[in-house]
């Protein structure tokens, strides 16, 4: 991207939003700020700590698991546990990590705004992720403990049992709150507020996602919202809606569900998708393959995601007709998804790859991503989904597509970011060092699950037979690899922002983007002037090894 | 973009009124949703107990029903006029159409607290004894009738406090002729409100 002004930072002659002196000061400066990059730091907070207790009750559970029987609690405390990791990781991590931190934080700087389109509504929408999230937290000190009903909810045992669903469903309800209001947001932002040079096929590539995002965010939430709201309703006041003893239908309530849930699914990893378009041509020095075809596969990921929702119900039973329609779309969202995949590694073809933390986060996404979608792609079979429904198999898979997807490229992005947000730069050998551990740890992790899934593990069980004994030990091996690895990741981090190297170098790694041509960090209002954007995105126009070899 | 502020985003909050009826829009979108997720179970139970919910339908009072969806078309007017009058600068008109779209509002929800009270008198509430000797279709028709109705109700109350701001706004001079997008985007609001019950009123009072 070229913009015809040169310096459209400040070249540090204005205090950075860090430093900047609003209408109230200390903590209040942040937590009443509407300025959308210290929301996006707030998110980044407090998205951080429900992501570490997420994976203490994913630490808690795998090492439940490393011998068969009871190991540290009980089969109702696993209950709990395997609630909470999902509740937590589902509803306050994945969901929110990309766009809510990176969205709000560089969605306005990408396309030359100074802020988003309702910045007071930003700040309610933290609030509300706040309010929901310490009402999850809530129910585990509250007496009946939490929930115990899986992050589903499935009727009837969500109206019957005595733990306290009702906090869980109520936090659920009021982060999908949250998330509408970041959607509604960005769409409005998009559409609005895009630097007037900025036509749709300037924008960058994670722009294109994010916009997609938004418009699942709009118009699934409020599904999900609606079918909670039921159940407490249910559950509360005992008005007859799914429970089979007051006349309602259980399956009808796992339709409405997935109807959101699985759209959710695209919410999480469309910006992960986002980020590695972003970084890759940035770390190969290549023009990125396909741009049309990438943000044209966001917005059709988007359509058809919203159409498969009932093939996580293919056991629960459904017309033929109604198993070979779900069926079949589900193998047709698999193909924008391929694009992406292709055209990020046609992109790489014949590039520089420079591997920065960064990039190697991004190569492991698609590696990682691969393994998780085509083992979606399996499911989408009905008879194989009948033979592998509720096994360990599909803890597996989306695990691959959701941390291998989305957790890495978040990681990703905190590499390729979090200089920039903060101007502190993190020791790049030790980011290498935890990637390769984090790595490895993921699939010691994760791989046994595919294979003693297929082989009749089912999940949720806190106890197993004999024969499963090896792949669980190496499993819960893998986690305390994985930890080590975050441990060391974050402990980078951490260092980098007390004591590490200062920097002011606008632009880091080389990216064409326009977040690398205002200061380090960004001042309050983004930009001195508002760019003119003269070209679309990731034109390398410097990579002259990759154009001479093309013409030899 | 015209009215992209220049200058500090957070003391001077730009205005772009396209901008917040886009944002407007895309939350009604939701609301539709939230309520389409309702219509939904609705029209599924419809289709599996269609007796038992022909026969529950009988019970429910379709002249207070016809009574509460004219007050509820009357309020839409006396708003869309309120936002006529402040449109052609004349602000005691606004208000006192603002007040008027209020109690009607107020009217609607007396109306519903006294067809709700009769049901209850008849023993015709979630969980109580007779409901639950009905069939199970009857069940789930009075569940979604309360459940349905009510957060339309709540919808409503809602919109009160909503417009009661407005008036406040009117009276200050925040809503004015040139500037009155908030007031629009409340009517727009209201309108939803209304257009619910509309799709509530024939499901529930006039299909018997």
């Amino acid at each position: 991207m070229t913009t015809d002004s040169v310096a459209i930072g400040t070249n540090g002659q204005e205090p950075s939003y860090l430093e900047y002196k609003g209408k109230h000061k200390g903590i209040l400066g942040w937590i009443l700020s509407t300025d959308h990059k210290r929301i996006g730091i707030l998110y980044l907070c407090s998205v951080l700590i429900f992501f570490f207790t997420g994976v203490v009750f994913g630490f808690l559970m795998r090492l439940e698991l490393i011998s068969p029987g009871e190991t540290i609690v009980t089969a109702q405390t696993y209950n709990k546990f395997f609630t909470l990791h999902g509740v937590i990781m589902i509803f306050l991590f994945i969901i929110p990590a990309i766009p809510a931190i990176f969205g709000n934080f560089f969605l306005p700087i990408l396309i030359g705004a100074k802020d988003v389109a309702f910045p007071r509504l930003n700040l309610l929408s933290w609030y509300l992720y706040i309010t929901g999230g310490l009402l999850a937290l809530l129910s585990i000190v509250m007496p009946g403990g939490p929930a115990d009903t899986g992050w589903t909810f499935y009727i009837p045992y969500s109206v019957r049992t005595d733990t306290n669903v009702i906090y869980a469903l109520m936090a659920a309800f009021i982060l999908g709150f949250s998330s509408i209001l970041t959607g509604l947001n960005f769409v409005t932002t998009v559409h609005r507020l895009r630097t007037q040079s900025m036509s749709w096929f300037k924008m960058p590539l994670s722009v294109w996602s994010f916009y997609a995002t938004a418009w699942v965010q709009v118009l699934a939430t409020p599904i999900i919202g609606i079918t909670l709201l039921l159940v407490v309703i249910e559950r509360v006041l005992h008005v007859g809606i799914f429970d089979p003893a007051l006349g309602g239908d259980p399956v009808l309530y796992q339709h409405l569900f997935w109807i959101y849930s699985h759209p959710a699914v695209y919410i999480m990893i469309l910006p992960g998708m986002g980020i590695v378009s972003e970084i890759i041509p940035v770390f190969a020095h290549r023009t990125i393959f396909g741009y049309k075809f990438i943000a044209f596969s966001s917005i059709a990921i988007a359509l058809f995601g919203s159409l498969v929702w009932a093939h996580h119900m293919f056991t629960v039973g459904m017309s033929d007709a109604g198993e070979f329609i779900f069926s079949l779309l589900t193998m047709v969202v698999a193909i924008p998804s391929a694009i992406k995949v292709f055209n990020w590694t046609a992109t790489l073809y014949k590039g520089s790859i420079e591997l920065a933390p960064p990039m190697l986060y991004i190569l492991a996404f698609i590696f990682l991503f691969s393994i998780g979608g085509l083992t979606g792609v399996m499911q989408g079979v009905i008879a194989i989904d009948i033979q592998v429904h509720d096994t360990s198999f599909i803890v597996g898979h989306f695990h691959y597509v959701m941390f291998g997807g989305t957790g890495f490229a978040f990681f990703a992005a905190l590499h390729y970011w979090l200089p920039k947000m903060f101007g502190h730069m993190y020791n790049i050998k030790r980011a290498k060092i935890a990637f390769w551990i984090i790595f490895f740890g993921f699939n010691f992790l994760y791989f046994p699950m595919l294979i003693m899934g297929w082989l009749g593990m089912p999940r949720r069980y806190y106890d197993y037979l004999p024969q499963f004994h090896p792949y669980h030990l190496i499993s819960t091996i893998g986690s305390w690899i994985l930890i080590l690895g975050l441990i060391i990741m974050f402990t980078n981090f951490f260092i980098a922002l007390r004591r590490g190297e200062k920097i002011t170098k606008k632009n880091l790694w080389g990216g064409e983007t326009l977040e690398w041509q205002i200061d380090t960090p960004p001042t309050h209002e983004n930009f001195d002037e508002i760019p003119v954007v003269q070209d679309y995105p990731y034109v390398y126009k410097d990579n002259e090894i990759a154009v001479e070899e093309e013409k030899v | 973009l015209t009215t992209q502020a220049q200058v500090h985003s957070t003391e001077h909050v730009h205005r772009d009124d396209v901008g917040a009826r886009l944002g407007m829009w895309l939350f009604l979108f939701t609301e539709l949703i939230l309520f389409g997720g309702m219509f939904l179970v609705y029209s599924v139970y419809r289709f599996t107990h269609q007796a038992e919910f022909h026969i529950a339908a009988k019970e429910l009072n379709t002249i207070v029903g016809t009574f509460n969806t004219m007050i509820l078309l009357t309020s839409s007017m006396t708003m869309a006029l309120s936002i006529v009058a402040i449109q052609r600068a004349n602000k005691r008109l606004s208000i006192f159409f603002q007040f008027l779209t209020i109690l009607l509002a107020v009217f609607f929800l007396v109306n519903k607290y006294f067809e709700w009270s009769v049901k209850f008198h008849h023993g015709i509430y979630p969980g109580s004894e007779t409901l639950l000797n009905e069939k199970s279709g009857e069940i789930l028709f009075f569940g979604l009738y309360y459940v349905m109705t009510g957060l339309h109700g709540l919808h409503v109350l809602v919109g009160i406090i909503l417009i009661s701001v407005m008036m406040r706004f009117t009276s200050k001079g925040v809503i004015k002729h040139d500037d009155y997008i908030k007031l629009e985007n409340t009517g727009l609001y209201w309108h939803l409100v209304d257009i619910i019950w509309i799709f509530l009123f024939p499901l529930f009072y006039l299909i018997t």
